[in-house]
């Protein structure tokens, strides 16, 4: 967090799961170049994911926006920015930006068409449609994430939440989207770009 | 054929592998992907499923994502084809 007490307050909502480590490098360039535009931001860690001590495995989409919402409190945050599946956790009452906004159901494909294609390569079959049944059940493990059933099923049918705030594109932003690497990347000139997106739509 | 669709999926390739733009153009019908490239594990080609679904438009099930059409640039780049005709 970057916090000199100043009038505009950016809670962060980062991308879920992998996507949050990808993208992790890019936004912290993106919170100094905020702090040069004059803007406080700040960036919690979901609870279960990082510093956090509890167990992933509880974890709820409900559980994360409350936390979201607390976190906003608790910063005094002014607005908000979200990216990716952030967008399905943010506090929207909040005026700010939505980067990529991706439902739930899109990132938890994902995660079960790579567990489909690990058992391919390891010779066994699995298949997707039998893997979420397991999850909204029992839970699993997919990427290495211990899902609880209720992270499961509330990806399942998670829309962004989005309203009102404004949408910002990958093309905006120029060059590949960092979530999308496979190994974290970082892209200071990107960085540069959304906290100037973000600084020109805080000043207008 | 005359579409995007080669070079559409080099630059997803190149995104979601991090491939510098050398290594991405050097791909041929030929190169080998799954097994072959060390940067590709289940979940970079399930990132890279999801790039290709992103940039065209288009959705794979399950059963198309076998050996074979994961093989090579070339059955790659087939299987994205025969999705986006119509």
């Amino acid at each position: 967090m970057i916090d000199r007490a100043r009038s505009f307050r950016l809670l962060i909502v980062p991308p879920l799961l992998e996507e949050m480590n990808r993208t992790r490098r890019f936004l912290m360039g993106t919170m100094r170049a905020l702090d040069g535009h004059g803007i406080d931001s700040f960036l919690p860690d979901l609870p279960g994911t990082n510093e956090s001590l509890q167990p992933f495995v509880s974890q709820s989409l409900h559980g994360w926006r409350m936390a979201m919402v607390r976190a906003a409190r608790h910063f005094a945050a002014t607005h908000v920015l979200a990216l990716r599946g952030g967008a399905l956790i943010f506090p929207n009452v909040l005026p700010g930006w939505v980067v990529e906004p991706v439902s739930g159901a899109s990132l938890l494909r994902q995660l079960l068409r790579a567990a489909v294609i690990a058992a391919r390569e390891a010779g066994r079959h699995e298949d997707s449609a039998a893997l979420l049944e397991t999850g909204r059940t029992e839970g699993i493990v997919l990427a290495g994430y211990d899902f609880g059933p209720a992270l499961i099923a509330g990806l399942d049918s998670a829309r962004p939440l989005d309203e009102g705030q404004r949408e910002i594109r990958q093309s905006e932003l120029g060059g590949a989207a960092l979530w999308l690497r496979s190994e974290p990347g970082d892209d200071p000139a990107q960085a540069a770009r959304l906290a100037a997106i973000i600084a020109a739509g805080i000043a207008a | 054929m005359n579409d995007n669709s080669d070079a559409g999926l080099r630059s997803v390739l190149g995104d979601v592998l991090g491939l510098g733009p050398v290594r991405t153009a050097a791909l041929t019908a030929e190169s080998p992907l799954l097994g072959a490239l060390p940067e590709l594990d289940s979940m970079a080609i399930a990132t890279l499923l999801a790039g290709i679904e992103d940039r065209f438009g288009v959705m794979f099930d399950d059963a198309e994502l076998t050996g074979e059409t994961l093989a090579s640039y070339g059955s790659l780049l087939a299987l994205v084809r025969g999705k986006r005709r119509p």
